[in-house]
């Protein structure tokens, strides 16, 4: 290939304290390609920068597929290791079933919305 | 459009034709009144089970091909989706919900397609999945 596309902003991140709120661009979260980008964007907050409190917002996000299930559950895996957290907010109820039937909410933590969610860090 | 809608497709092991498919089930879903909460449904479990065929059946090989063939009925939705690959045993995928398996990061396409279809069966050697969603069944259900 000759020339990459540019590589556009899949996340913003927002500093409350010393908690990342990050919050999606996207309101699809899938392709393959894309999740990757997105997983690299949340690894490196936690491996580069060393962030150890991540609060994912996910009011934005209208769809997601088991694809992006995958990165969530290693962030969370890094965060554990240096001792952070992950806390996920505003999930829409059909991408809550998401969570529910693959009981990852058993092992994510998951607030209703975005003030909770700084409360449980 | 009349109150049955069937189509049959085929694409290249390619995720952007893929997405097309969706896009367009998607549209007939609309045309057909289908409820928001039903579209989520039907879009997931195919999004799971094109993404299965595509990478896992045809190994995203360009020669293979994946059929897709849909009817759409005012209380039904039914799919077929044909890989070309080897086909796999359904029973062989480990449980992603058992403890052992919870962090583990891939592994949950077919459990969402279980979850959110009414019905989900693998048929001849693992390469075909057919899916429907009854809303009758689905509301009985969900009571």
């Amino acid at each position: 290939m000759s020339s990459q596309p540019a590589r556009r902003r899949r996340l913003e991140v927002e500093d409350i304290g010393d908690i990342a709120v990050v919050n999606f661009v996207d309101k699809k979260i899938l392709d393959e390609q894309n999740i990757q980008m997105i997983g690299d964007d949340l690894f490196r907050l936690v491996d580069e920068l060393g962030r150890r409190k991540v609060l994912l917002n996910f009011a934005n996000v209208e769809f997601m597929s088991s694809a992006a299930l995958g990165k969530l559950i290693t962030l969370h895996r890094k965060l554990q290791a240096v001792q952070g957290k992950l806390v996920l907010t505003n999930i829409a109820k059909d991408i809550l079933d998401v969570f529910k039937i693959t009981k990852l909410d058993r092992i994510l933590t998951i607030a209703p919305d975005e003030q909770a969610g700084l409360q449980m860090f | 459009m009349g109150p049955e809608h069937t189509a049959e497709v085929t694409i290249a092991s390619d995720l952007a034709e893929a997405r097309r498919i969706q896009e367009e089930i998607e549209a007939a879903l609309q045309s057909s009144a289908y409820s928001e909460r039903d579209i989520f449904s039907i879009k997931l479990a195919l999004e799971e089970a094109l993404v299965n065929a595509i990478k896992h059946g045809n190994q995203m090989d360009p020669d293979k091909r994946v059929s897709v063939a849909y009817r759409i009925s005012p209380r039904r939705f039914e799919i077929k989706v044909t890989d070309e690959g080897d086909g796999f045993n359904p029973e062989d995928v480990p449980d992603p919900t058992a403890i052992e398996n919870l962090e583990r990061p891939c592994g949950r396409g077919l459990l969402l397609m279980r979850g959110f279809m009414t019905e989900v069966a693998y048929h001849g050697k693992g390469n075909v999945v057919s899916m429907l969603l009854d809303k009758d069944r689905q509301e009985a259900a969900a009571e």
